[in-house]
């Protein structure tokens, strides 16, 4: 941890606030979007229709979580919408309707994509090739081999346990039905949250701020930023059961999640390049972009005006924290 | 400055030589077991027929990696010249409409567009301090959007003098290849000739030692996103001439976001920028296209291409990177 | 210095001869087809008209043989392309991207094997870019196929480079998508997509009745066939009082599909009738009505094994207007009775099924893959089903 103290040379502001760097803006707009929800959709004045938000957003909110840990250590991961698609259709193939093949199918779908994530994180880490060139390497790679294996187009089915995750709830007094999904969501909020607590999820951050320092203090660099493409390959996996889940098999399921998780976790103030941001507020990035498109859906914009507002915002909502935080940094940097 | 204190004071510009000549050495041996592999089959790789289809096939992607060189060069990106591709087929076959009186204002036209949308990406990087990653991605939504609202296909028409740009060949050589290498010549002599080139290499180098050298990088890097922009307009006119008209989604069909990304860092330019040239590029662009000959000419799935062309990229950078650290 | 000069003076001439361009010839497009594109308009009031007749028309041809039957046809003569076997048969295929075009890929090789007289078959893909497919079919061209197919990538943009081989002397068959042209020997087409439109509108329309709510989903905006389908079913819906509540794009991500539905659910309150203009989402859409505890509306899919499986399982009151992928048969079939000099009909339009309650079990085939599509035509093809798992 000394490589974290060695770069915190900035001023009495301390580490605290740099931990919630970034996160205050887009709780704000997040907010925002949830207060107008709650006037244009009737049913956002219940409980449910926010749990019916929460659900459709868990899968990006989790893509999210492994994408962060992956940004903030100084990388990129654009493998993981192909990896979505790969686990959906490779799941699908395995299980073929068949319910008893679950059970294996789930610990090995987890386990190709914490895999996927070590060669990503092997490649970047010990053959020093850039996350950005391996990740869109391995986009190709899989997006190639997993309609090799099935020969074009998916096959099989997925059994209806294996579906439960993404698709079912279970009743609860006055809140109603809460999703299975939602449950695990936040079970890996809070564990996302204690992993960046700990040892290792500090070093992670700075690691992205100043991997050279980490590595003089002692820091295993390569093993923590190949742990965080695990992670986000597991994330991946989890993602594609709930997405599996939610609405079965197809080829196209993770199509541009990649740039849409990287925005989602952008949106949440973190830095691409690493060292700032906080992974609850990646999270936040995710819910907010997920909370626009419901708006914009309901609000009746939709096709080509969809994506126009959504490049606006990211652009807007990342210069307005750079910005802010670019004059803080040259009144340091001429100091 | 003169071109001798060019070379002093940049003697390591030979040093680059290195990874654009091995991907030329690459590009042999592929064309080698290319051309076994197909002779095997009884068929042939480089025949007028063949030779042909690289060039065509290196053309379109050519110019944008020419312009995404630029970029990566500074240590930027450029997500958004796929949909400009497309949005640049469309102004100018909109603006030509089969007259061929127009073709002069509407190849000004669009590359002027072009030109805009690059000074946007550019001050969006430099002024807002928006990574240009996501400056770009936005463009990309935005153009994106446009596209969506206003166009259902194919439109606008190409006059048919216009075509012969897309379509005459002296020999096996499409006019339009020979017109991309002038390109890639030009930026050649600008990134290794001139002071601009020397900025764009010191920026990418490193932004800070560059600014505090004296050098003004925003404006280096809004240059850079536009000729990369530019370029990607080269690439839509291009396109619009070959297809007879303009269609809003022929950048993004063939993927030349990535694609040109691709191209320039198999062609052993740094990602982070500072290093590498368009020789490189140009030989990764030719590489790329030689790959997709020889499978078509071996009859291999779409799907089997994909996994090749990943594992080529990650293969091609790893060694690059192994020889700068045994270096 | 004479010397340098007869040098360059030679190579000049020789530059001049070598110089050539594979631009086509002007005498440009004659008459458009029924399916143009091009136009940001997608109706066409005559073709519109002339569809939803074709529906009614008995076809010509072996009965159990869809894909040899043709409804209309105007023979044409195709004895100077009469040539001995054994055929170098080509293809320049737009793409493989979609299920749709993979069962009808392997349809179209299971059809090559069942002929002897093809002694090769040579296919390029496109990968769904159009420059690509100008290439292809110019490389085509050059490396002496008695026969070329293609299956065009867009309507307006293939126009030149198919014309190019028309002039090649290669008898050309277009199927699929059209061209501007009507330079190759035959294009072999279903009815078409105003005709899919309005079948699936009028089952919706009659099952919900005046002033029942629909919703349209549809794939993406601007592709030809699948405007045809939504410009024809917005008629016969405003005919019939129906209430569209909505039309919304899904690109086909069945995630997508569900989570508009499950929107449209919660706004609406209740919606009778779905239509769609590509059914590969439709199981995923009608799990949305059975997650918010809903019973299943009238729908409209296509023939895919998933959505029919679901249909006779639950009993549901749906229509299948389809598409048939036994349609990649035909090309071949024609390619070879071009090389004969038979006679082919010049558009040679395929009858295009639908398929009801009464007979979907001969559409289903236990066991195949969930986006198999019912109407390949290849159920008595050697390697069935095997070949299309």
């Amino acid at each position: 941890m000394t490589g974290m103290n060695g770069t915190t040379t900035t001023t009495g502001a301390g580490r605290r606030l740099r931990l919630a760097d970034g996160t205050a803006p887009v709780l704000a707009v997040l907010a925002v979007l949830l207060v107008a929800l709650a006037f244009t959709g009737p049913a956002y004045s219940e409980p449910a229709g926010y749990l019916a938000l929460l659900k459709r957003a868990a899968p990006l909110m989790i893509l999210a979580i492994g994408q962060y840990f992956v940004i903030v250590s100084g990388g990129f991961d654009l493998s993981v919408g192909s990896l979505v698609t790969a686990e959906v259709v490779i799941a699908a193939r395995l299980i073929d309707g068949d319910e008893a093949a679950t059970l294996w199918v789930i610990p090995f779908v987890l386990g190709f994509g914490a895999l996927i994530g070590l060669v990503n994180g092997l490649i970047t880490t010990q053959l020093l090739v850039p996350s950005f060139i391996v990740t869109l390497g391995m986009l190709l790679v899989l997006d190639g081999a997993v309609f090799l294996w099935t020969g074009g187009s998916p096959r099989g089915a997925l059994s209806e346990s294996f579906r439960m995750v993404g698709r079912e709830g279970f009743d609860v007094p006055l809140i109603g039905q809460l999703p299975w999904s939602v449950l695990l969501l936040t079970a890996l909020v809070v564990a996302a949250v204690l992993f960046m607590r700990g040892g290792t999820g500090r070093m992670l951050v700075a690691i992205g701020d100043n991997q050279t320092a980490v590595r003089f203090g002692g820091g295993h660099v390569e093993r923590v930023r190949t742990l965080a493409f695990v992670l986000s390959g597991t994330s991946a996996a989890i993602a594609a059961v709930l997405l599996g889940g939610f609405a079965g098999v197809s080829a196209q399921v993770g199509d541009g999640l990649e740039f849409r998780v990287i925005t989602a976790v952008v949106l949440g103030g973190v830095v691409l390049g690493g060292g700032r941001g906080s992974v609850v507020a990646a999270m936040a990035g995710a819910l907010t972009l997920e909370a626009l498109f419901s708006l914009l859906n309901l609000l009746g914009i939709s096709g080509g005006l969809e994506s126009t507002v959504q490049g606006v915002i990211i652009i807007a909502a990342v210069a307005y924290a750079s910005v802010g935080r670019s004059k803080f940094r040259t009144r340091k940097g001429t100091s | 400055m003169s071109a001798a204190t060019l070379v002093r004071t940049r003697p390591q510009w030979t040093r680059f030589a290195t990874p654009a000549v091995s991907v030329y050495v690459a590009l042999v041996l592929l064309l080698v077991v290319g051309s076994v592999l197909v002779g095997a089959r009884g068929g042939m790789l480089l025949d007028q027929g063949g030779i042909l289809n690289i060039l065509t096939r290196s053309t379109a992607l050519g110019l944008v990696a020419i312009g995404q060189t630029m970029v990566i060069l500074t240590g930027k990106l450029d997500l958004s010249v796929a949909y400009l591709i497309g949005l640049c087929s469309l102004i100018g076959a909109e603006t030509m409409a089969g007259d061929p009186g127009m073709i002069l204002p509407a190849v000004l036209l669009t590359l002027a567009c072009a030109a805009g949308v690059g000074l946007v990406n550019g001050l969006v990087v430099t002024k807002l301090k928006v990574n240009a990653f996501i400056a770009t991605l936005g463009m990309a939504l935005i153009i994106r959007g446009y596209l969506e609202n206003a166009y259902t296909g194919p439109a606008g028409e190409v006059p048919r003098v216009f075509q012969h740009l897309g379509y005459d060949r002296i020999g096996p050589v499409p006019i339009s290849a020979l017109l991309m290498l002038a390109l890639a010549a030009l930026a050649w002599w600008f990134l290794t000739r001139t002071r601009g080139g020397y900025h764009l290499y010191a920026v990418g180098g490193d932004e800070e030692v560059a600014r505090f050298s004296g050098i003004r990088t925003d404006r280096v890097v809004v240059l850079a996103h536009v000729l990369c922009s530019v370029a990607a307009g080269l690439a839509g006119l291009f396109l619009a001439s070959r297809l007879g008209s303009g269609a809003p989604w022929v950048g993004t069909d063939a993927g030349y976001d990535l694609e040109s990304i691709a191209a320039v860092v198999l062609g052993g330019t740094l990602l982070a920028g500072g290093r590498g040239g368009v020789a490189g590029t140009i030989g990764g662009v030719l590489i790329l296209a030689t790959l997709d000959t020889t499978f078509d000419d071996l009859g291999v799935t779409p799907f089997f291409k994909d996994v090749v062309r990943g594992a080529v990229l990650i293969a091609a950078v790893a060694l690059y990177a192994r020889r700068r650290g045994l270096r | 210095m004479r010397k340098a000069w007869l040098t360059v003076l030679a190579a000049g001439a020789l530059a001049l001869t070598a110089c050539s361009s594979e631009l086509p010839p002007a005498d440009g497009p004659a008459s458009a087809p029924p399916e143009s594109s091009a136009q940001s308009e997608f109706f066409d009031q005559s073709e519109y008209e002339r569809q939803l007749a074709l529906r009614d028309a008995t076809p010509e041809g072996p009965a159990d043989k869809p894909w040899e039957q043709a409804l209309e046809p105007e023979m044409v003569d195709t004895s100077e392309y009469a040539k001995d076997g054994p055929h170098h048969v080509c293809f320049s295929n737009a793409s493989v991207d979609n299920p749709w075009r993979q069962v009808g890929w392997k349809t179209m090789q299971a059809e090559v094997d069942l002929h002897d007289d093809i002694s090769e078959f040579t296919v390029l893909d496109a990968e769904a870019k159009d420059d690509k497919q100008i290439s292809d079919i110019s490389s085509m061209v050059s490396q002496g196929c008695d026969a070329l197919i293609v299956s065009p990538n867009t309507t307006a943009t293939l126009t030149p480079a198919v014309e190019a081989a028309c002039d090649s002397g290669t008898p050309v068959i277009v199927f699929d998508r059209g061209v501007n042209t009507d330079c190759p020997v035959t294009f072999i087409h279903p009815i078409g997509g105003y005709a899919f439109g309005a079948t699936a509108a009028e089952f919706l329309s009659q099952e919900v009745g005046e002033g029942g709510k629909v919703l349209g989903l549809r794939v993406l905006p601007g592709v030809d066939v699948l405007e045809h389908r939504w410009a024809a079913a917005e008629r016969i819906f405003e005919e019939n009082g129906v209430n569209v509540v909505g039309t919304e794009f899904t690109e086909n991500d069945s995630a997508t599909a569900k989570s508009v539905v499950s929107d449209y659910l919660q706004r609406e309150g209740q919606i009778d009738g779905i239509w769609m203009d590509d059914g590969t989402a439709a199981v995923p859409v009608l799990e949305a009505f059975e997650d918010a505890g809903m019973e299943a509306p009238a729908i409209s899919g296509e023939d895919q094994q998933r959505f029919l499986e679901k249909w006779q399982e639950e009993n549901l009151n749906a229509i299948a207007p389809t598409y048939p992928t036994y349609q990649w048969r035909t090309p071949v079939i024609a390619a070879l009775k071009i090389l004969n000099g038979e006679q082919v009909p010049k558009e040679w339009i395929l009858p295009q099924p639908v398929i009801d309650s009464n007979n979907l079990g001969d559409y289903v085939t236990a066991g195949m893959p969930p986006l198999h599509y019912g109407l390949c035509g290849c159920q008595d093809m050697p390697g069935f089903p095997q070949r299309w798992k």
